[in-house]
């Protein structure tokens, strides 16, 4: 730790902090726009422009003469930080003016008012007029830069955050600054868009208007958004993310930062890939055959068209839930063995320890398993040499994991812990002998395969919980529509054991509801779901996932008792 | 020693037959410098350039020994000497007449430095537009490898070193050292932030030294005649000014503008502008009056007529308000001209030139050449003046506001125009004229 002031406030700093993040701890902004944390320093913007001095000996403080980034300038003890001079606030102005010059003020058109750091610098540092008196420089706006990128080109400031990420971060180096002085602009070679998984970052990155999410554009002002913090489900990487909403529609996903996850990025897949939570095709009420609905059980039919279409509004849950809890105690107390409950790996860890004791309450030999764990090809590491391959170990800045799912690891610890070891559905699809399934899907796209198919049959009894129709929702007696990743409230295990809390953005469609709440009202627990009173339970209950029992898992997670000795093994 | 007495020291092999040859060079004396100094150690030679107190010809004026011993002292693999021959400050053209017409005096001084620093490695940088320097060079370089002067084992003293010879892209802001090592790497000449220094991460983030040409054409001599001899030329040190390092030395002032015979002569430091324009360059032209004059380079800014008298040594022009000597490149500009046009000629040159990596110098220059360009229409305001003048002060490295000097150049020239002649400005802005005169020849 190391003594520094910020205009006149003591505050103790990290000794490898520049002047702005010794600014930040002590509650000073410092405004800028091509410094950032995670990359390269440049110091070009000249928006951080500082004066800094050195308390002597005896006590004395001797500033420096000359303005400087405080990006660039590193701190020791006794460094003074002054941002509040006349000379700053004039440099201030001064760049903020020079950056406006040939800037067009769209703002009334621009994606990014609301949370722009030139709008927002300007407010409070710059000055209301310019005294440019000529024509600004117009340019052509790019909407060929990328598949999900355009870029405006005369909004730009050229800070070279999003050229600086193509080189440093994704290692695809498709992004460039072309032409010189006030007419340079970024670009892309011709027909080599910037197009690689990581692409859709440098919009986040972008501190102005100039690079915009083309699927985000023009959809909705910011200001509207509603963020909830959650985490993708689209990887065992687990990045730590920001879902925007507005009137239950999510409108984009953005990574938060979280340098106990992934940093401060995420991949286009997570990011973009949010769009089934509002298909169309999605279950929205939960269902029972006809035979189950009119008691009448040897009328049953597998069709749909044959799902009672007449169940009173009012009482689809409880009949439904009811009707459930009944047929599962029914059938493990006729045979316990023969019962099996499907654990999916997109549950989080409250649900699937909410399913697991009410399975196991009823009869110790229910079976529960673990249901395919969705994995395409291989973790896919950033960045990448300039023939795309990966580098090497120590250089990794991202990793796009192989194991699509979010909480393998959150799932096996509540299976491990009331079923002894984790059984995969692929071990037993061959025998199963099972006459009674709980099903619980909740995956991005249809995850039966025909395996799993086969080995379900037409058992007696088979409910599913879902969001997407299946051939088993098909021929299911119950089907409880379930909520995605954005409609609930729970813990995500990742990869490397880090225990995140996400929390429900929207609510699910139609009748749909969580899981969460699904399962409370299944297991007949009294009161509401709440995923913080649930970690306190599940942190007393199964000491691997004691970590839990805070209840509170902060914004940045905590790590499984387990992991946390590796990763200080690994450190040391 | 007074001017007339001076013999040419840089240029005394210029405008003879075969001057470029290794075969004239050597009858001349050549190379024996360089087995001198290969019989030294490699600090004896630096003691040496030390002791002679030769500042670098690029522009700023650093003392070349003292820049050497910057160098880290056990280092593992390389150290590269760059030679800056990116000769681009408008005016300036001794560069090209050092390496056409006696490529191995310059080549000689890279040997010998090369030896000083430890580079196995030189680079030779030269811009583009030299196409005759480039031919010569490669000869030159190409007679040396045939005759033991590179190579390995260097006149049989162990040393190896080898020079490459790379051709710039026509940027001015690669003769900026750090511009001139990202160039060399293949990237965008965009300066680096400091530190690291090139003398401890440089060129392929080794450490690297990067002297001038001209810097380079005085290291033979510094060996061979001492370096007393070559304290006898120039400005002494300013006894009451511990941080003053003396201006010794030839130095090479290209003359140019309006006067009578614009060219190359070479004098001890220290003349004036007064004497160099009347006994050197046959007066300003037409019979008229100098108006201004720029002491070295445009990105010094200008000398009035009443400022003449001021020795063009390291610290004349900074007495009167210019930047520095730079490249001692003087421009000479008549009574005729309007400041108005020039100003704006310059202001357009730096727009152009900005590499564009700092906000103000990215904006500034090019809103400064905006705002001159509406003066020049007619359309100028008063409030115009002061608009120019705070944003020359708000741009460069001297306020801190840029990484590279490159900005403090732009700002000089409209510092400099505008607080010397600031009526012309005015009286023109307020007289509304459009300037008759075609725009000035550009960049290009």
């Amino acid at each position: 730790m190391v003594k520094v002031k910020v205009n006149d406030i003591e505050v103790d700093a990290g000794p490898k902090d520049n002047c702005i993040l010794a600014a930040r701890k002590a509650g000073v902004e410092i405004p800028h726009y091509c410094w950032h944390e995670s990359l390269s320093v440049v110091a070009s913007c000249r928006m951080c422009l500082v004066e800094v001095g050195e308390t002597k000996p005896d006590g004395t403080i001797a500033m420096g003469p000359k303005l400087v980034p405080g990006c660039q300038t590193p701190i020791k003890d006794g460094t003074v930080i002054r941002t509040d001079s006349p000379k700053v606030k004039a440099a201030q102005q001064m760049t903020l003016e020079l950056l406006l010059l040939n800037h067009p003020l769209d703002c009334s058109i621009c994606d990014q008012a609301g949370e722009c750091y030139l709008q927002d610098y300007t407010y409070k540092y710059g000055k209301a007029h310019s005294r440019l008196d000529e024509p600004k420089l117009q340019r052509m706006d790019k909407y060929h830069i990328g598949d999900q990128i355009a870029l405006f080109t005369d909004r730009c400031v050229m800070c070279t955050r999003c050229v600086r990420f193509t080189r440093e971060i994704s290692g695809t180096a498709e992004l460039q600054v072309v032409a010189r002085g006030s007419h340079e602009e970024i670009d892309v070679f011709p027909e080599e868009p910037c197009n690689n998984k990581l692409a859709g970052n440098v919009v986040d990155l972008c501190p102005v208007g100039a690079l915009c999410s083309k699927d985000f554009l023009y959809k909705k002002r910011v200001w509207w958004l509603k963020q909830a913090e959650s985490v993708c489900t689209g990887c065992s990487t687990g990045c730590s993310i920001s879902i925007d909403q507005n009137e239950n529609k999510v409108y984009r996903l953005r990574p938060r930062p979280n340098p106990e996850a992934q940093g401060h990025f995420m991949c286009d897949e997570g990011r973009f890939g949010f769009k089934y939570i509002h298909d169309e095709r999605r279950l929205s009420t939960p269902r029972l055959s006809v035979a189950l609905a009119s008691g009448i059980e040897s009328q049953r039919k597998t069709t749909s068209a044959n799902f009672a279409p007449d169940l009173n509004f009012a009482d689809l849950w409880p009949t439904a839930l009811t009707k459930a809890r009944q047929k599962i105690q029914d059938a493990i107390k006729a045979d316990p063995s023969s019962f099996v409950a499907v654990f999916s790996p997109f549950m989080t860890v409250e649900e699937a320890y909410l399913l697991a004791k009410f399975i196991k309450g009823i009869h110790d030999k229910a079976r529960l398993v673990l249901g395919p764990v969705p994995s395409v090809g291989v973790d896919d590491k950033y960045p990448k040499g300039p023939k795309g391959e990966s580098p090497a170990d120590g250089n990794v800045k991202f990793t796009i994991r192989a194991e699509k799912c979010p909480n393998r690891l959150g799932v096996e610890a509540v299976l491990k812990h009331f079923e002894g070891s984790v059984v995969r559905i692929e071990s037993i699809a061959q025998r199963p002998n099972a006459h009674a399934w709980y099903i619980v899907g909740g995956y991005t796209s249809g995850w039966v395969t025909e395996a799993i198919d086969k080995a379900i049959g037409t058992p007696s009894l088979l409910i599913v919980q879902d969001i997407f129709p299946s051939p088993l929702s098909e021929r299911a007696d119950i089907v409880l529509a379930s909520g995605s990743f954005a409609e609930k409230d729970g813990t995500y295990v990742n990869h490397a054991g880090l225990a995140q809390s996400a929390s429900a953005a929207v609510r699910a469609p139609g009748e749909a509801r969580a899981d969460g709440r699904i399962l409370m009202e299944l297991a007949g627990r009294t009161g509401l779901f709440n995923a913080m009173a649930l970690r306190k339970e599940i942190g007393a209950a199964i000491p691997e996932l004691s970590v839990l029992g805070s209840g509170d898992l902060g914004d940045q997670g905590v790590r499984l008792v387990r992991f946390a000795k590796q990763a200080t093994a690994a450190a040391t | 020693m007074s001017d007339s007495e001076f013999k040419p020291v840089l240029l005394g092999r210029v405008g003879r037959p075969n001057s470029q040859t290794l075969a004239s060079y050597r009858a001349d004396g050549g190379y024996e410098a360089l087995a001198k100094a290969l019989k030294m150690a490699n600090t004896e030679v630096i003691d040496v350039v030390k002791a002679s107190g030769l500042r670098g010809r690029g522009g700023a004026g650093f003392p070349t020994g003292l820049k050497w011993t910057f160098l880290p002292k056990d280092v593992k693999g390389p150290i590269y000497l760059c030679i800056n021959g990116d000769e681009s400050e408008p005016g300036t053209f001794n560069n090209r007449v050092l390496i056409e017409e006696d490529p191995h005096q310059v080549l000689e001084g890279i040997v010998i430095s090369s030896f000083a620093t430890r580079s196995t490695t030189a680079y030779f940088y030269l811009r583009y537009e030299y196409g005759r320097c480039y031919r010569v060079l490669k000869q030159a370089i190409d007679e040396m490898y045939a005759n033991n002067l590179l190579g390995k084992n260097i006149l049989g003293s162990g040393y190896d070193l080898d020079i490459y010879l790379h051709r710039g892209a026509c940027a001015y802001i690669c003769g900026e050292e750090t511009g001139l090592i990202e160039s060399l790497e293949g990237k965008r000449a965009w300066p680096r932030i400091k530190p690291p220094f090139p003398a401890i991460e440089g060129a392929f983030r080794r450490p690297t030294v990067v002297n001038n040409v001209e810097t380079m054409a005085c290291i033979p001599h510094i060996m061979k005649h001492g370096p007393e001899w070559f304290q006898t030329m120039g400005i002494p040190k300013d006894p009451n000014n511990p941080r003053d390092a003396g201006s010794y030395g030839p130095k090479l002032y290209c003359i140019s503008g309006h006067v009578n015979q614009p060219g190359l002569v070479e004098l001890p430091m220290g003349i004036t502008a007064r004497e160099l324009i009347d006994k050197h360059a046959g007066g300003v032209w037409k019979g008229r009056s100098a108006k201004a004059v720029i002491p070295g380079g445009i990105s010094m800014g200008f000398m009035s007529s009443s400022e003449l008298d001021t020795p063009l040594d390291f610290n004349g022009p900074g007495r009167v308000g210019c930047l520095g000597l730079g490249t001692a490149a003087v421009v000479v500009i008549d009574d005729h001209t309007s400041m108005v046009d020039v100003l704006y000629n310059a202001c357009r040159f730096f727009a152009h030139e900005s590499c564009g990596q700092c906000t103000p110098c990215r904006e500034g220059t090019a809103w400064s050449t905006k705002i001159l360009e509406r003066i020049r229409e007619g359309r100028g305001k008063l409030s115009d003046i002061d608009t120019l003048l705070e944003i020359s002060a708000s741009i460069g490295t001297i306020p801190g506001t840029t990484i590279c000097g490159l900005a403090d150049g732009a700002a000089w020239p409209i510092k400099t125009a505008i607080n010397k002649f600031r009526g012309e400005f005015e009286e023109y802005i307020k007289s509304g004229r459009r300037s008759e005169s075609p725009v000035l020849a550009g960049a290009h």
